[in-house]
């Protein structure tokens, strides 16, 4: 039964390489038959990159749009399409008074610099530490800083948006996204929070980034498949893109007395992190699944990364605990989008609650069609490397336990 | 509002455990005997090659981890060790902690040494020209599952709740400068909702490397007074330049009053409220008239159930560079109003630097250990007053007063304040 004190979605946005905005995302899904990928920058491996965007639409003034290193324009842009959508963008009060918690690692190097600095340590007699000095004295903008630190994405947020309740930034691949939004809903329920802004955003394209992923041997090198079906291809299995997914959340009460679209309602995230074997892996997607009930969802969305080990963990547990609800693996059509893996899953499980319509199979057999419209899925995310999330969304109209 | 419930109905958070690691020292003990005696911890640094650099002073903890191990594996070493000091005071098994984490820890990327190194392993892998591609072909090519580890910004919190066995997903956030308060805050939040009994909060930061100190050079945000280290830290004085970047730890172990006391554990004090606001003015200043910051006090203080007049001792931010210095003031006045005059206030960064991300946890143990002691640790360095700030910061040397309540201010780039007020257990 619906209460006031449920956790409503009242807004999205996402920008991805399938396009801008929570619409044409949700259509571009609907109608997938294959990704956008970049094959020729980043080779060996592929990038799912963002599409052309006029970033003005979101960012008006071009000086804070300097400002801005590539994560922090897609998370602050993505961040404008969710207060547009949830009708809060430009409302002084309700931005003044609005919570939010981003989810955000952050962090692009000038790759110019760096190389700079590489090719010196090649050629210098000089001790290498003295050189290093020398050249990010130099040559480093002095700005940039400020376009790689964390908590600047939910800086910019304030500063181009007004929102100012409160500003926190959780960091830490998947989990970061997974507890922003476990967080954000807890205080809501709570009644510590009315209405907060939650999500985060990612720039696959940038070569430090990839460089993380591969120091693990995480990358895909051969052709696109879809995520469960990655194991016979060269590399580890996971392809990365660029991205966000912004939502706002409220609690019931506030969206209604405001007279605001409800997506759909919010039940409770459960998360947990430990050893990653298999075995301790399986037993705390058990005890989550337990206790959200993922298993009688009408469909589950999943954020797996494609990581190799990880994902056969996800797909083993899936098989064997919930094998008659069919499985989307949506980070086939996105690309990974790190701390952005469980609020870009949530908000696709939105989409498909709002529309009354599921979300067909991804191009793998693992995913089998549904046989009506779901009023209840399951979010999961297997973090690539930790961390595991898990929550049940029901219709506008449903109980948010 | 019962003996364990507070004056909005929620419970009352008791902290039964604290830790501390700073350059002055490890633990409280060494820090609280130095801090009061005015010792400071900043000095040359030694750590690495500082040629070339406007700054070349710092409070680095060089005692915890070798120079060679680098900034991830002592920024987890002084979290460790925060932490542990405070889960034995509040006599939990170090291993089992039980309760949720949340970890206030510094950004993390590759640092220099393993780039380098990976650029030799890209070259002996055949890699013709230095630059990424040859970092991903040695990334490629070798196994450097370490390096891995440096580049995930969980991997601290990962390590940390496998030692202490902290329970569920750790969170690790970043509020900036005001991280440490933001990770005590987030703590005290989750027992009020009552999703834990116990918490541990942790601020950690062992970045201080010539890269971090050029950033902060290029926003002309460090002290350059290089020439006498101990006396470069000078917050609310007129010739004050900048902040002095420094490295530590702290650690809180909080619990809802009523768990606590049924387990008969010892209250070193009470979280009592926390407030927080972000400011939309500029990524790296504040508002010109305060109101962020001034509207982070006043919604601690509310938190908190406490009035204007039941402040005895303000914890400043107080960083020493000019613009926080004048803001820190503004704010409080407004507050404050007349009353500020004789409220004391001093800032811990006069002695061990400005500590970032750890800097709102590891002021907030000294906070505490001024409720307990009954000891003012000075503001040193304040030869020359700015008389623009008319407080009293507790100049130079220490002074013994009956402390009931605290104010701990953090404020931080990207529009991050966030206030605790920290408070002694009732009567």
């Amino acid at each position: 039964m619906p209460t006031p004190d449920d956790v409503v979605i009242t807004g999205i946005g996402l920008l991805t390489s399938l396009g801008e905005g929570a619409e044409a995302n949700w259509a571009a899904l609907r109608g997938f038959s294959a990704p956008v990928l970049d094959r020729e920058r980043f080779a060996p491996y592929a990038v799912h990159p963002l599409p052309e965007i006029d970033w003005s639409q979101q960012i008006p003034k071009r000086g804070d749009q300097r400002q801005m290193e590539a994560w922090q324009r897609i998370g602050t842009y993505t961040a404008g399409l969710a207060l547009d959508d949830a009708g809060i963008k430009g409302d002084e009060a309700l931005c003044a008074t609005m919570d939010m918690i981003v989810a955000a690692s952050g962090g692009e190097r000038d790759v110019d610099v760096d190389s700079m600095i590489l090719e010196k340590a090649g050629e210098s007699d000089e001790d290498i530490g003295i050189a290093i000095n020398q050249v990010l004295t130099t040559e480093l903008r002095p700005t940039l800083f400020l376009a790689q630190l964390s908590n600047l994405l939910a800086g910019n947020i304030s500063i181009v948006h007004k929102v100012t309740g409160s500003s926190r930034t959780f960091m830490g691949e998947e989990g970061s996204g997974i507890s922003a939004i476990q967080t954000a809903a807890a205080r809501i329920r709570a009644g510590q929070s009315t209405h907060a802004l939650v999500g985060a955003s990612y720039n696959g394209e940038h070569p430090d980034m990839l460089l993380g992923f591969e120091l693990a041997h995480l990358c895909l090198r051969g052709e696109w498949a879809p995520v469960w079906d990655r194991e016979p291809i060269e590399g580890g299995g996971m392809i990365t893109g660029s991205g966000g997914a912004f939502l706002v959340l409220e609690s019931r009460s506030h969206a209604e007395a405001r007279g605001a679209k409800i997506y759909c309602t919010l039940g409770r995230i459960a998360a947990d992190q430990g050893p990653v074997g298999t075995q301790q892996t399986t037993a705390r997607l058990e005890r989550l699944a337990a206790e959200t009930g993922i298993a009688e969802a009408d469909m589950i969305v999943s954020s797996a990364s494609g990581a190799l080990a990880r994902t056969a963990d996800e797909k083993a547990f899936l098989a064997a605990h919930a094998p008659s609800v069919p499985v989307r693996g949506i980070t086939s059509a996105f690309g990974f989008l790190r701390d952005a893996q469980f609020p870009i899953a949530v908000a696709v499980a939105a989409l498909s609650l709002s529309h009354g319509e599921d979300l067909p199979p991804l191009g793998s057999d693992f995913e089998t069609q549904a046989e009506k419209a779901p009023s209840s899925i399951g979010v999961l995310t297997t973090g690539f490397c930790a961390a595991e999330g898990m929550v049940v969304l029901t219709k506008a109209n449903g109980g948010g336990e | 509002m019962t003996r364990f419930t507070d004056h909005a109905g929620r419970p009352v958070i008791a902290i039964t455990g604290a830790g501390v690691v700073s350059s002055l020292g490890a633990g409280k003990e060494e820090n609280w005997a130095k801090l009061t005696s005015g010792q400071s911890g900043i000095h040359t640094i030694r750590r690495f090659a500082t040629e070339h650099l406007r700054t070349t002073i710092a409070g680095t903890v060089d005692f915890m981890t070798p120079a060679e191990a680098g900034s991830g594996a002592l920024t987890y070493a002084l979290a460790e060790a925060a932490a542990l000091e405070a889960i034995r005071e509040a006599g939990f098994a170090i291993d089992d902690f039980g309760g949720p984490m949340f970890l206030a820890a510094p950004p993390v990327e590759l640092e220099w040494w393993q780039r380098l190194k990976l650029d030799e392993d890209g070259r002996k892998a055949g890699g013709t020209a230095p630059g990424y591609d040859r970092l991903l072909l040695a990334a490629r090519a070798g196994a450097h599952p370490d390096f891995f580890g440096s580049t995930r910004f969980g991997d601290v919190a990962a390590k940390l709740q496998t030692r202490i066995g902290a329970r569920g997903l750790p969170i690790t956030l970043s509020t900036a400068c005001a991280s440490g308060a933001t990770a005590i805050q987030l703590g005290a939040e989750a027992i009020r909702r009552g999703e834990a009994e116990r918490v541990i909060s942790v601020g950690t930061d062992g970045s201080v490397t010539a890269e971090a100190l050029v950033r902060f050079s290029l926003l002309s945000a460090l002290s350059t007074q290089n020439d006498a280290p101990e006396k470069a830290s000078k917050p609310f004085s007129k010739d004050r330049d900048g902040f002095v970047m420094a490295e530590g730890a702290g650690a809180f172990v909080m619990e809802s009053l009523e768990s606590a006391t049924a387990r008969g554990a010892t209250i070193l004090g009470i979280l009592e409220g926390c407030g927080e606001c972000a400011d939309d003015f500029h990524r790296t200043r504040s508002k010109p008239d305060g109101s962020p910051a001034i509207a982070a006090v006043r919604a601690a203080l509310a938190d908190a159930g406490a009035g204007t007049d039941g402040v005895d001792y303000v914890n400043a931010h107080g960083t020493s560079t000019p613009e926080n210095d004048k803001m820190e003031y503004l704010s409080l006045s407004t507050v404050f109003g007349e009353d500020m005059a004789s409220i004391p206030i001093s800032s811990n960064k006069s002695m061990i630097g400005h500590t970032l991300t750890a800097a709102g946890a590891i002021e907030a143990v000294f906070s505490l250990l001024t409720i307990r002691t009954g000891t003012l640790p000075p503001t040193i360095n304040h030869l020359n007053p700015d008389p623009a700030i008319a407080l009293d910061v507790v100049p130079n040397v220490k002074r013994e007063a009956d402390v009931r309540r605290v104010l701990s201010n953090s404020f931080g780039f990207g529009g991050q304040n966030t206030c605790l007020v920290i408070a002694a257990q009732p009567a």
